[in-house]
C-alpha cells in the first residue's frame, strides 16, 4: 500500500494525476501536462513535492570520518552551510545510491538520499558505521518541495528576505521564515536550471505549498509532476539511480569521477575500483536522428556488434528532440560517433553528443 | 472527456467511424489522449498496408511511453494522416478530428461499443 506525502490532498485539489512512485502516491503530472510543466521551469518557474525523498541524519563525534569512510566524495574541506554531491558504494566498486550531504554544523550532516533506497541505504549505513555516531531517520518528519526556474529568487522573495537566502549553488541556509514557516532552504536542484529546494515539517507543507504556489501566481508559477522531473532531469543530463546507476555500475562509468575521491584514505569500495583498473564502458549522450523514441533497456550497434545499452531515454520538450543516454563500450564514446539503437524491432540512427544536452548558461548567451 | 456519439469504440480505446461503404476512419479515444499525456511521435502505416483486426497497426509515443494502437478492422488502409507525422499533439488537442488512418475494403470489425457503452467502460477501468 504507497504512502501519501503530506501534500496529497493539495495535489488532488490541483488536479494531480495520482501514480504509484517509490512507495508512494505522487502527481506524474496536473491537468497542464509534462511539456507544459516542462517548460515553465525552463523559462518561468515550477514548484514539485519531493517529500517521498529520505533524509537521514548523522550525527556524533565521529561523523565527519564515517562519512569519510561510508561515501566516495571528500567531506573534510566542507564547512556549514554547504551542500555536496556524492556516492555510496559496495565493496565491488558498484553504486548502492547517489546523494546529497548537507553540513548542519561540526559533527553534523543531513543524507538527503532516493525515495526508492531509503531502507536499503539506512540499513546499509546501519550495518557499516562505527565509534560515536548517531543515525536517525527523519524521512517521514520531513516534507520538501523544489521550486526550480529562472523567476523561483523572484517568487521566494516575495515570501522571505532575499538577503536571507542561500546566494551560491550548494549551499544552504537553516531557519529561514518563509511566510511564516520555517525551512531549510538549499540552492540546489534536479532541473539544470536554477532553484531552490526548502525543506520543513511535514505539518507546514501543505500551508508553505500554497502560500509559494500563490505567490509565484502571476510569474507563471506552476505545480509540475513526477513526468516533468524527470524529463527536466534527463534534459540536463542529470543521472538517476536505477537508470544511469546500480549496484553494478561504477562511478567511473557512469562519468561520475567528480564525485570520487581516490586520493582519499579509505573508502567502502576503493579497493575494487582500484584493482578494476581503466573503464572499459561510459554514459554517453546519444541524439537520435531518425524518427522515434529510444528508451531504457535498449540495445546499441555500431554496425552489427552490440556496443551496449540505453539508460534513459525520452523526447526532451525544450530541445524538441529526442535523446537518449547509453552505457557504451569505451571505443566507441566519441562524439559524433554513428550509432544504431533497436527499437521495438527497429534500427533507429543516433550519434554519441556531449553531455549535457541542455545548459542554462549557453541558453542565455 | 468526450464521448462522441457519431462513432463507436473499441474496448482497446480506438474510435472508429463509418465514412462510406466498407470504409472508416480510425483514431484515438479522448480517455485514451488523455491517460497517455502529451503525444510527441506518431508511427504510421503506409497506404496499400493490410491491417488486420486487433492486431497493432501504428504506435503513438507520449513524453511518458510508447503505446500500441490496434485495429479494430480488418481491411486495406487508404489514406494516413501524413499531418500527424510533424504535429503529433493534435492528437491530444482534438482526438476526434485527428484521424491515424482510413481504411477501405473492410472484411472484419470487432464487436465495437457505443458511445454509451464505452463510456461506461472507461468508467469501470479507470
Amino acid at each position: 500500500m504507497e504512502r501519501k506525502t503530506p501534500l496529497y490532498d493539495c495535489h488532488v485539489e490541483c488536479g494531480g494525476k495520482m501514480v504509484p512512485f517509490a512507495g508512494f502516491l505522487l502527481p506524474v503530472q496536473y491537468q497542464t501536462g509534462v511539456i507544459a510543466e516542462h517548460n515553465a521551469v525552463r523559462t518561468k518557474a515550477g514548484l514539485f513535492d519531493v517529500s517521498h525523498m529520505g533524509e537521514l541524519l548523522l550525527f556524533g563525534a565521529d561523523a565527519l570520518d564515517n562519512l569519510q569512510m561510508l561515501l566516495t566524495n571528500d567531506f573534510t574541506n566542507m564547512n556549514d552551510g554547504q551542500c555536496r554531491y556524492t556516492l555510496l558504494c559496495n565493496k565491488s566498486g558498484g553504486i548502492v545510491d547517489d546523494l546529497l550531504v548537507y553540513r548542519m554544523e561540526k559533527n553534523q550532516y543531513l543524507l538527503v538520499i532516493n525515495a526508492a533506497n531509503v531502507e536499503k541505504d539506512e540499513r546499509w549505513i546501519r550495518e557499516h558505521i562505527f565509534g560515536d555516531v548517531t543515525l536517525k531517520n527523519l524521512s517521514s518528519e520531513l516534507a520538501q518541495v523544489a521550486l526550480q526556474g529562472p523567476l523561483s529568487l523572484k517568487i521566494l522573495a516575495k515570501l522571505c528576505m532575499e538577503e536571507s537566502l542561500p546566494k551560491k549553488y550548494y549551499t544552504f541556509v537553516k531557519d529561514i521564515n518563509v511566510g511564516g514557516i520555517n525551512a531549510l532552504i538549499s540552492k540546489t536542484g534536479y532541473t539544470g536550471e536554477d532553484g531552490y529546494e526548502l525543506y520543513c515539517q511535514a505539518e507546514d507543507a501543505p500551508n508553505l505549498w500554497n502560500k509559494l504556489l500563490e505567490a509565484g501566481k502571476e510569474d507563471g508559477l506552476i505545480p509540475c509532476g513526477l513526468g516533468a522531473r524527470d524529463t527536466l532531469r534527463f534534459e540536463a543530463a542529470m543521472p538517476l539511480y536505477g537508470h544511469e546507476m546500480n549496484d553494478e555500475i561504477t562511478p567511473f562509468e557512469a562519468d561520475l569521477n567528480f564525485a570520487v575521491k581516490m586520493q582519499k584514505r579509505d573508502f567502502i569500495g576503493k579497493e575494487a575500483l582500484q584493482n578494476k583498473g581503466e573503464r572499459t564502458r561510459k554514459r554517453v549522450g546519444l541524439k537520435i536522428l531518425s524518427r522515434g523514441i529510444a528508451r531504457e533497456e535498449s540495445v546499441v550497434f555500431f554496425n552489427d556488434t552490440k556496443i551496449g545499452i540505453t539508460t534513459s531515454g525520452t523526447h526532451c520538450p525544450f530541445l524538441k528532440t529526442p535523446y537518449a543516454m547509453a552505457l557504451l563500450d569505451m571505443e566507441y564514446t566519441k562524439p559524433g560517433t554513428r550509432v544504431q539503437v533497436e527499437v521495438r524491432g527497429r534500427m533507429l540512427d543516433a550519434e554519441v553528443v556531449e553531455l549535457p544536452f541542455y545548459k542554462k548558461d549557453e541558453r542565455k548567451k | 472527456m468526450e464521448f462522441r456519439s457519431d462513432r463507436n469504440y473499441s474496448k482497446s480505446h480506438e474510435w472508429v467511424k463509418e465514412i462510406g461503404t466498407d470504409k472508416v476512419e480510425i483514431g484515438i479515444s479522448d480517455f485514451a489522449q488523455d491517460a497517455l499525456g502529451d503525444i510527441v511521435f506518431v508511427n504510421l502505416p503506409q497506404a496499400g498496408d493490410e491491417v488486420e483486426v486487433q492486431t497493432p497497426f501504428c504506435d503513438v509515443e507520449s513524453v511518458k511511453a510508447v503505446s500500441d494502437v490496434y485495429s479494430p478492422v480488418s481491411g486495406i488502409v487508404c489514406e494516413v494522416n501524413e499531418d500527424l507525422l510533424d504535429n503529433p499533439a493534435r492528437i491530444n488537442e482534438e482526438p476526434f478530428d485527428a484521424w491515424l488512418i482510413r481504411v477501405e475494403q473492410v472484411t472484419q470489425r470487432e464487436a465495437l461499443l457505443s458511445a454509451e457503452e464505452y463510456e461506461d467502460f472507461t468508467k469501470k477501468e479507470a
